[in-house]
């Protein structure tokens, strides 16, 4: 049994269970109250779940592509609960629950999965499809682009079946880790997607005049 | 009780029990905002989402205890930095979840009063701290003097700076004069050797016309602008500027500020008392000068450790531990990040 937390676009956090799926499921799709509903919405989804702390294997935390503020809040809240009952982190990479979610309802084949990046960017993911354990198989690493760039007929993914998603389940997000593990496939690195560096101009010409 | 301190660019985790500390924690990201020449929040954020882990772990082996015997969670729910709080806040709620524990949201610069309760290795006093008392607390991101008649119910905010923090001043006047980043180290070594008389820089909301409305309140953009028309105006001249002397000078003008406000502030609320806090406290000078200035005056003087006084989580958990010993109930889960939270708000 796993707990799953997602803040890559809202809020959003699951218990989930290999041979029971979704137990348990809470979101908010606030993109700006990360911090304030993250510890109810864990609270919530163990009383529905109605199982101890000690019953989790593990805890999943969606790494992102997000923009960055919210996302390190799932983040943090992920590995020091995984810290807190002493069980392993599981790292996953968010988009991979939203490309789960579309196979699980039916899509099949190539997938171009999009979600918001603010200042007018976008964070992209393409997939081949699905394997035979469900699980989507991703081509390549998450990447940020202008949302022109990937109506351009040059564009790689050119012409894919494109879902644009402004939530992310931490129940799908959970599935795919217990899926995962079951079948034995590595998980992502433990470190936050950002895709963008800290926005800092440093000044190479010392301090301004004031006279 | 557990403390969690990310308002700024600390992250610090620090463990009491009651009023001993078991241990204090404290990561810095200070090296990495060298090269911008201050704090850059995003790269403070960053940075204590990687050391929260580690410093939790650290913090943990280091008092000698298990995870699991924790009994309560205290964080900084603000002021500070927004997303650097929040970070914070994030980790405290799901660890209070985790070891079903109760948490408490307490405000940062009323912890900075509360490290003076602490004791333990490397804590040479014993008198306990008397209320009411003044506090002055100062460091990178906050100058605010406070009236402290109890601290977990009665706090109250005499004044505050109204532009930089007086730490803030000290790294932009390093940068302008060709000195690294943090700057209060750095003014503080060449001021050694430097005249404070030498350049008589103003001193920020210290006229007239301005006490009547900011008695108790900071200004230091001004000076930090002065100093460097100043500077410019030697360099224009083609004259070497005496980098020791407009130190000493500036350091002259922040410290006697800062002193002359709180010992104001002790003298019209009939206060003997004065406490120090921030990172800025590690000054050389602003300690002489706050002896000097409160043996004077006939007020007692109390400036903790300096490892208590920059910004820890101990503190934080300090501060939590009162509350509770007072009978405050936890906070609820539903707290959020308050950059600008006000200090008579001790517990969100
Ligand atoms: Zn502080």
């Amino acid at each position: 049994m796993l707990l799953a937390i997602d803040t890559s676009a809202g809020t959003s956090v699951a218990v989930v269970d290999l041979t029971h799926g979704v137990l348990a499921e809470r979101g908010v799709p606030d993109t700006m109250r990360h911090a304030e509903v993250i510890g109810r919405l864990i609270q919530e989804c163990l009383t529905e779940a109605a199982i101890p702390v000690s019953a989790l294997s593990g805890v999943v935390g969606g790494m992102g592509p997000g923009p960055f503020t919210g996302l390190r809040v799932g983040i943090a809240a992920a590995r020091v609960f995984a810290l807190g009952i002493d069980r392993p982190l599981v790292p996953v990479v968010s988009h991979d629950a939203i490309a789960y979610g579309a196979y699980r309802t039916g899509h099949t084949g190539p997938l171009l999965v999009v979600t918001d990046a603010r200042r007018r960017e976008v964070y992209w993911s393409a997939y081949s499809g699905a394997d035979a354990q469900h699980l989507p198989v991703r081509i390549g690493d998450p990447t940020l682009a202008k949302p022109a760039e990937l109506l351009e007929a040059d564009f790689v993914h050119a012409g894919l079946p494109r879902l644009d998603a402004a939530t992310i389940s931490a129940g799908d997000l959970g599935m795919v880790a217990e899926l995962a593990f079951a079948a034995g496939h590595s998980f992502a690195p433990d470190e936050a997607l950002y895709l963008r560096s800290p926005d800092v101009t440093v000044s190479k010409n010392g301090p301004k005049r004031v006279s | 009780m557990l403390g969690i301190e990310t308002s700024c660019d600390e992250t610090g985790i620090g463990i009491v029990r009651g009023t001993t500390l078991l241990s204090n924690t404290i990561a810095s990201s200070m090296d990495e905002h060298a090269r911008y020449g201050g704090v850059v929040p995003e790269v403070a954020a960053r940075a204590h989402l990687e050391e929260m882990v580690p410093a939790i772990h650290a913090a943990v082996a280091e008092a000698g205890i298990r995870l699991d015997e924790i009994d309560a969670i205290a964080v900084t729910s603000g002021p500070g930095l927004a997303g650097a709080l929040m970070v914070g806040v994030g980790a405290a709620k799901s660890l209070a979840v985790a070891l079903d524990v109760p948490i408490y949201a307490v405000n940062h610069l009323v912890g900075h009063v509360g490290a003076d309760l602490l004791r333990g290795e490397g804590v040479d006093t014993d008198a306990p701290l008397e209320y009411p008392t003044i506090a002055l607390l100062v460091s990178g991101g906050h100058t605010s003097l406070l009236l402290v008649r109890d601290l977990v119910s009665d706090v109250e905010l005499l004044g505050e700076t109204i532009d930089d923090a007086a730490g803030e001043a000290f790294d932009k006047v390093a940068r302008l004069l060709g000195l690294p980043y943090p700057g209060g180290p750095q003014i503080d070594r060449v001021a050694a050797t430097g005249d404070p008389t030498a350049i008589r820089f103003p001193r920020g909301l210290s006229h007239q016309k301005d006490v009547a409305k900011h008695r108790y309140d900071f200004s230091f953009s001004g000076l930090k602008t002065s100093v460097a028309r100043w500077v410019e105006q030697k360099r224009d001249a083609g004259e070497t500027v005496p980098i020791n002397d407009v130190a000493a000078s500036f350091r002259e003008a922040v410290v006697d500020v800062l002193l002359t406000k709180a010992v104001a502030a002790c003298t019209d609320f009939g206060v003997p008392r004065l406490l120090l806090g921030g990172g800025v406290i590690a000054n050389a000078r602003l300690r002489q000068v706050a002896q000097e200035r409160t043996d004077a005056a006939g007020i007692a003087l109390r400036i903790p450790p300096l490892s208590l006084c920059t910004d820890n989580g101990a503190m934080i958990a300090a501060l939590g531990a009162q509350l509770i010993m007072a009978g405050h109930a936890p906070s609820s889960l539903d707290f959020g990040a308050d950059s600008t939270l006000p200090v008579d708000l001790i517990q969100a």
